[in-house]
C-alpha cells in the first residue's frame, strides 16, 4: 500500500540523513597563509587520503564516506585532465570543477534514494593571494565561495567560528598551521568534554595529521604533503610560537618546504 | 556518440549536466571504477582526442593518398642518451626539416615526462609532440589516481603501446619514434629505452641514439663514453655526440653560435629532471666548438685500449 510522501519530506529526509553521517567525522580545514594554501585533516591513515592533488594549482579536501569521496575525486582528476588536454593546462580552474561537483551531488541527491554523505572543498593557488579560491561542495550541490578559509564536516561551525578568530591575512606557514591545529580541537575544548565529533584531540601528534600545501612558489605541480621529520619540526615551532604567545616574534619556517625534489612521490610518506 | 560530449544532442539534452551532459546521464564516464589509464578513458570517451589520424568517417587514412604532403611535414631528428652516475643525460638538436629544406632551427625534441623520466621523440614532429603530450598526462594521471608513481618499466611499457598504436600512421609516412630515459629508483641507475614505429622497449646500455644523424652520434658515444661517468662528463659526451651528427647529416643542426641556438640538454638524476639552463647549455656547446677549433674531428680516442 503506497503512501503519500511530499517531496518537501524526501528531500528534508535525504539532507537530515546526509548531515548525520557527515557530522559523525572528524573536521577538516582549508586556510590560507602567505606562501599558498594549507589544507589540514585528522586522519589517522597514511594511506587512505582526505586531502589529495587534483592538477597543477587545484587540490582537493573532503570529509565523510570514504568510498563516496574517493569516487568523487578519482572522477575530478579525470575531469581535470581531460580538459587540460583538450585544451590547455592553464584552462582548468577550480571553479570549472567545482561547478562539476555541483552539477554531480546535486544530480545524485535528487537522483537516487541515498544521497553522497560527502562534504568536499576545492582550492586553487594563484599567483597572488588575491586570486586564491576555495570552494565549499556540500551534498546537495550547493556551492560556495569561501573567502581566506573554511571549515566542514564534523562540528564545522564551532571549528570556524575558531578559526575565523585566529585567522588574518599574510599568516606564515607555521602560524597557518597553529590556528589550523587550535581550530580542530575547540570543539573538544570549548564543550563540557561530550562531543562525539572530535573527541580529545586537543594535541594532535604528526602520525594523526594529514597535512598538505598548495605552494605558490613551486612552478609545475604545486601540491605538496607535508609529513615526517617536516612536519614534526613545523608543529614544534607553531607549539612554541603559541606557548610564547609572542606576536612580535616572526616564526622561522615560513619559507617553503624543501623535501626531496620528488615531486612525483610525495604520496609514500618518508 | 563521441561527439556527444561537447554537442549535446537531443537524445540526452535536459541540460542536467551541461557542458558535461552525456556524462551526467552516464555517471559510469567519470565515476566508474576502472584502470587508471588516461589514454584507456580517453579512448573509450573521446577517442578523436587521441593522436592518430583518421579519414572521413574515422576509418583509415586513403592508401596513397597525399604522400607528398606527408613527407614535407617538418620531422624531428637526432637524440642521444647516455646513462651516467646515479642518473642519464638526454640531449637533443635543435633543427627540424621538411623535405630538403630546415623547418625550424630552434624545436625542442626532449621532454620531461615526469619527475624522473624524459623522452626525444624523432620523426613527424606533430605526431611526436602530441605523443609526449599524452604520455605527460598518461603518467601524471595514473601517478594522482594511485597515489604512487609508475615504476619505470611500467611507463616503458605504456610507451611501447602507444606507439604501436601509431602503426597504421607509420605506414602511411606519419612515423614517431620516441627514445625514453629515466632514473630507476629501486636501482638508483638511469635506465634508456628505445622504440620501433610498432612498439618496443628495448632497454639499451650505456648509451643510445635516434633520429636521422643517429649513425654519427652513436659512433661518437661509442669511442667516447665512459662507463660510470660523471654527470657533467656524459653531457659533454652528448653534445660532442650532436656535434659529429651534424657534422655528417644535414639534418641535424650543429651549435648555432650567432644566434645562441644550443643543443635541449637534460639530466635525470636522484634529484630528478633537470633542463639545463640556456647558459648551462651554451658553456657546453663553446666548448666543444672552443675545441673544434684546434682539432675538427674531436677528441681522438686511443687506439690501443690500456692494459
Amino acid at each position: 500500500m503506497p503512501f503519500y510522501v511530499s517531496p518537501e519530506q524526501i528531500m528534508r529526509d535525504k539532507a537530515d540523513y546526509a548531515r548525520k553521517g557527515i557530522a559523525r567525522g572528524r573536521s577538516c580545514v582549508a586556510l590560507q597563509y602567505a606562501g599558498g594554501i594549507l589544507m589540514v585533516a585528522p586522519n589517522a591513515s597514511s594511506a587512505l587520503h582526505k586531502i589529495s592533488e587534483l592538477y597543477d594549482r587545484i587540490a582537493f579536501a573532503a570529509v565523510g564516506r570514504y568510498n563516496e569521496y574517493e569516487n568523487l575525486r578519482k572522477a575530478g582528476v579525470t575531469y581535470a585532465d581531460v580538459t587540460g588536454y583538450q585544451f590547455d593546462r592553464g584552462d582548468v580552474t577550480a571553479r570549472g570543477i567545482a561547478n562539476w561537483y555541483a552539477q554531480t551531488l546535486g544530480t545524485i541527491f535528487t537522483d537516487s534514494n541515498k544521497p553522497f554523505e560527502v562534504e568536499i572543498v576545492v582550492a586553487e593557488v594563484g599567483l597572488t593571494p588575491d586570486s586564491d579560491q576555495i570552494y565549499r561542495i556540500t551534498f546537495d550541490g550547493s556551492v560556495t565561495d569561501e573567502p581566506g578559509f573554511v571549515a566542514f564536516g564534523g562540528q564545522a561551525d564551532q571549528v570556524a567560528a575558531a578559526l575565523k578568530e585566529r585567522f588574518s591575512d599574510g599568516m606564515s606557514l607555521t602560524e597557518a598551521l597553529g590556528a589550523a591545529l587550535a581550530a580542530l580541537a575547540a570543539p573538544s575544548s570549548g564543550s563540557s568534554g561530550s562531543s562525539p565529533g572530535n573527541g580529545a584531540q586537543s594535541e594532535l601528534a604528526a602520525a594523526q595529521l594529514e597535512v598538505a600545501i598548495l605552494d605558490r612558489a613551486r612552478a609545475h605541480r604545486t601540491f605538496r604533503r607535508l609529513y615526517g621529520p617536516r612536519l614534526e619540526e613545523l608543529l614544534a615551532e607553531s607549539r612554541a610560537a603559541t606557548a610564547a604567545e609572542g606576536p612580535g616574534t616572526p616564526p622561522a619556517g615560513d619559507e617553503p618546504p624543501t623535501g626531496p625534489a620528488s615531486g612525483g612521490t610525495d604520496a609514500t610518506p618518508a | 556518440m563521441l561527439a556527444g560530449w561537447v554537442v549535446p544532442t537531443g537524445e540526452r539534452g535536459g541540460g542536467v549536466g551541461g557542458y558535461f551532459d552525456g556524462v551526467m546521464r552516464q555517471p559510469g564516464a567519470f565515476m566508474a571504477a576502472r584502470i587508471p589509464s588516461f589514454t584507456d578513458f580517453l579512448a573509450a570517451y573521446a577517442p578523436d582526442l587521441l593522436p592518430g589520424f583518421r579519414g572521413p568517417g574515422g576509418g583509415p587514412l586513403p592508401a596513397g593518398g597525399g604522400s607528398d604532403v606527408i613527407a614535407d611535414l617538418p620531422h624531428a631528428t637526432t637524440i642521444v642518451a647516455a646513462a651516467c652516475s646515479r642518473g642519464v643525460v638526454m640531449a637533443g638538436d635543435r633543427r627540424s626539416t621538411a623535405g630538403n629544406m630546415i623547418a625550424k632551427r630552434d624545436v625542442e625534441k626532449v621532454f620531461r615526462s615526469d619527475e624522473f623520466s624524459a623522452m626525444g621523440i624523432a620523426g613527424v614532429a606533430s605526431v611526436g609532440l602530441e605523443f609526449v603530450r599524452l604520455f605527460q598526462v598518461e603518467l601524471e594521471h595514473y601517478e594522482k589516481m594511485e597515489g604512487r608513481s609508475l615504476s619505470l618499466e611500467g611507463k616503458a611499457n605504456r610507451l611501447a603501446t602507444m606507439i604501436r598504436g601509431n602503426l597504421g600512421g607509420a605506414m602511411q609516412g606519419l612515423a614517431v619514434v620516441p627514445l625514453f630515459v629515466g632514473y630507476d629508483e629501486e636501482t638508483g641507475t638511469g635506465r634508456i629505452f628505445s622504440y620501433d614505429v610498432a612498439g618496443g622497449p628495448y632497454e639499451e646500455h650505456r648509451y643510445h641514439s635516434i633520429g636521422s644523424g643517429s649513425v654519427f652520434a652513436k659512433s661518437a658515444l661509442k669511442k667516447l663514453y665512459r662507463d660510470d661517468m660523471p654527470v657533467t662528463d656524459a653531457v659533454l659526451a652528448c653534445v660532442q655526440a650532436l656535434y659529429d651528427a651534424a657534422d655528417d647529416d644535414s639534418a641535424t643542426g650543429g651549435p648555432d653560435l650567432t644566434r645562441r641556438i644550443f643543443p635541449v640538454v637534460a639530466t635525470i638524476t636522484d634529484e630528478g629532471f633537470r633542463r639545463l639552463p640556456d647558459t648551462e647549455a651554451a658553456d657546453y656547446a663553446q666548448q666543444v666548438v672552443d675545441e673544434r677549433m684546434r682539432s675538427p674531428d674531436g677528441p681522438p680516442a686511443p687506439l690501443r685500449s690500456a692494459g
